[in-house]
């Protein structure tokens, strides 16, 4: 089962996780077993091709794996990386959870954020992490996310964002609830300053996120297959009492349905996110006056 | 006020309890009921529309839950679809251009989580919502009145001012669903409501509220009369304040600030 192995966080962070370095085993080059085509991949063919098997399947990614995808070598700056959280409501087993999570992930926090250029431009990047506490987001994540967008309103940079969340963290109760609303304000600061916020959603993205700043985009991406929705699946079906096609929730569904712009995979990404930036930062004045 | 948070969120779930077209006919004079969200359909689990508060006119709105059996079924129990949400924005903004205040009463157990739900987009729809009231240039006044469910009451609740009446509740999640996630058994859902702090109390004490409405040895023309008073007041200082939008995005900007270890 060398492929779970290869998802979990503890393992991942053992054996080189933090660096982005492939899983090494003793014996001969190890393989992972993709969960679309069950196909065994060898890991370091996977790590070449952004972690995206050859029949399309994406896996999950680390957030400092994808910035060090995007983000142009030795551009990105970190931001807000002491803000982590407390226990405010008192929450049993919350400081202990976080305790174990912050050792294994690696991570503060669910959010890594920062400014970073991509292709030369510059922008504000955050990137959500599902290795922690599967991208829940609490004070601290609304407190990092807000923030950026506020520096970004100051900077008069974009933002690219990428979400992975089970929702609200639900150990911060009503504070995590309100990260929504903080957010939101946030990000419509920044749109009211005619500033470009692009979301790309990935695997999985539900719940509180899905129902504020992922869908808040000028432009909406998803990863191919990634889960997008507000309840999660068991929820539905425990509401309507019927079993749901594989295909409710995907991207692709959520595409048909209006409520994207457009299926970005992982190796296209960064060419295709320069492109967008390039397109908000003003014309070639050059190329114009020839015509 | 008594009874553990659990006892409380029994209460804030009665049928017995004031539903919103009961707080819009009690408190308000010339209602005139708006429909549909222009986009997809009407929601009867929302209702909204304009109305008389003292002299002055007010856009309303509110999640109906419904009495009976047959009411609560019509009115799915309360949980809004995306055209509920949509309709309350399109209100909202309608409320913006002619400079009417906006009061809400909100009473759900959350967002309606169906398959036609997810089709129509639940998620964009309360997004939306509160990007669009972070900066609604009128005064917002919200109540939460019974079950003040995640993010499908906090899609009606981007408020000036949000009060609790003194039995209702306000949670990111079913103290249910929160026991049979964290502790794989629903039947914690007694501890699981002590853990979230969904008490009109809690909510006060973390700032997410700024006020509690008592519900205890009123008639029911003085409980109305009550919230007539309170609204009529609040909206008074509300209105005219040119900060009013820069307040209320500071009043949620903090909010939790002090659970953070290391301010950013």
């Amino acid at each position: 089962m060398a492929w779970i192995n290869f998802l979990k966080p503890k393992n991942q962070l053992e054996e080189g996780g933090r660096t982005g370095m492939p899983v090494q085993e003793d014996a001969g080059e190890p393989e992972k077993k993709c969960p679309n085509c069950h196909k065994s991949v060898p890991i370091s063919r996977l790590w070449a091709g952004d972690l995206v098997c050859s029949c399309g399947y994406h896996f999950r990614m680390r957030a400092r794996q994808r910035i060090r995808m995007l983000a142009d070598k030795g551009s990105f700056q970190e931001l807000y990386g002491e803000v982590t959280a407390g226990n405010p409501l008192d929450f049993p087993g919350y400081e202990e959870k976080l305790e174990t999570v912050r050792a294994a992930s690696g991570e503060k926090e669910a959010v890594v954020c920062g400014v970073a250029k991509i292709q030369g431009q510059s922008l504000c990047l955050f990137v959500m992490d599902s290795h922690f506490m599967m991208g829940s987001m609490g004070s601290a994540v609304g407190e990092k996310i807000a923030s950026l967008f506020e520096y970004a309103v100051r900077r008069r940079l974009p933002v690219v964002g990428y979400t992975v969340s089970g929702g609200a963290r639900m150990q911060e109760g009503l504070l995590s609830l309100m990260q929504m609303a903080k957010i939101s304000a946030a990000v419509k600061r920044h749109s009211d300053a005619g500033l470009l916020y692009v979301a790309v959603l990935t695997d999985p993205t539900t719940g509180g996120v899905t129902a504020s700043f992922a869908m808040e985009a000028d432009i909406i991406l998803a990863e191919p297959g990634a889960l997008v929705g507000f309840a999660g699946k068991r929820v539905v079906e425990q509401t309507t009492k019927k079993s749901l096609p594989k295909e409710f929730q995907k991207a692709e569904f959520v595409l048909e349905h209006g409520f994207i712009d457009a299926i970005a995979a992982r190796p296209g990404q960064k060419k295709l996110l320069a492109e967008i930036l390039g397109m908000h930062n003003g014309g070639d004045t050059d190329e114009w006056n020839a015509i | 006020m008594s009874g553990t948070p659990y006892d409380r969120v029994k209460l804030a779930r009665s049928s017995e309890r004031p539903t919103g077209l009961d707080y819009i006919q009690n408190i308000f004079r010339d209602f005139i009921e708006l429909h549909g969200d222009r986009r997809y359909g009407d929601d009867p689990a929302v209702v909204g529309g304009i109305a008389r508060l003292g002299g002055l006119p007010v856009t309303v709105v509110a999640i109906e839950k419904g009495h009976t059996a047959k009411e609560r079924a019509a009115r799915n129990f309360g949980a809004p679809h995306p055209e509920g949400y949509r309709k309350a924005l399109r209100l909202m903004k309608q409320a913006e251009k002619f400079g009417r205040p906006v009061i809400c009463f909100v009473d759900t157990s959350g967002a309606c989580c169906d398959v036609e739900a997810e089709e129509r987009g639940q998620g964009q729809a309360i997004a939306e919502n509160l990007l669009e009231l972070s900066t609604l240039c009128v005064p917002v006044i919200s109540i939460l009145v019974g079950e003040g469910g995640s993010g499908g009451a906090l899609a009606l609740a981007v408020a000036d001012r949000v009060w609790m009446l003194q039995n209702a509740v306000y949670s990111v999640i079913s103290p249910e669903g929160c026991a049979s996630i964290l502790w794989k058994d629903s039947s914690m859902a007694a501890a699981a409501a002590e853990s979230l702090k969904l008490t009109a109390e809690d909510a006060k004490r973390l700032g997410v509220i700024e006020g509690i409405i008592s519900e205890s040895s009123l008639g029911k023309k003085e409980f109305y009369d009550r919230i007539r008073t309170l609204l009529a007041k609040e909206l008074k200082r509300l209105s005219g304040d040119p900060e009013l939008v820069g307040r209320r995005y500071d009043r949620f900007r903090y909010i939790g600030v002090k659970a953070i270890k290391e301010k950013s």
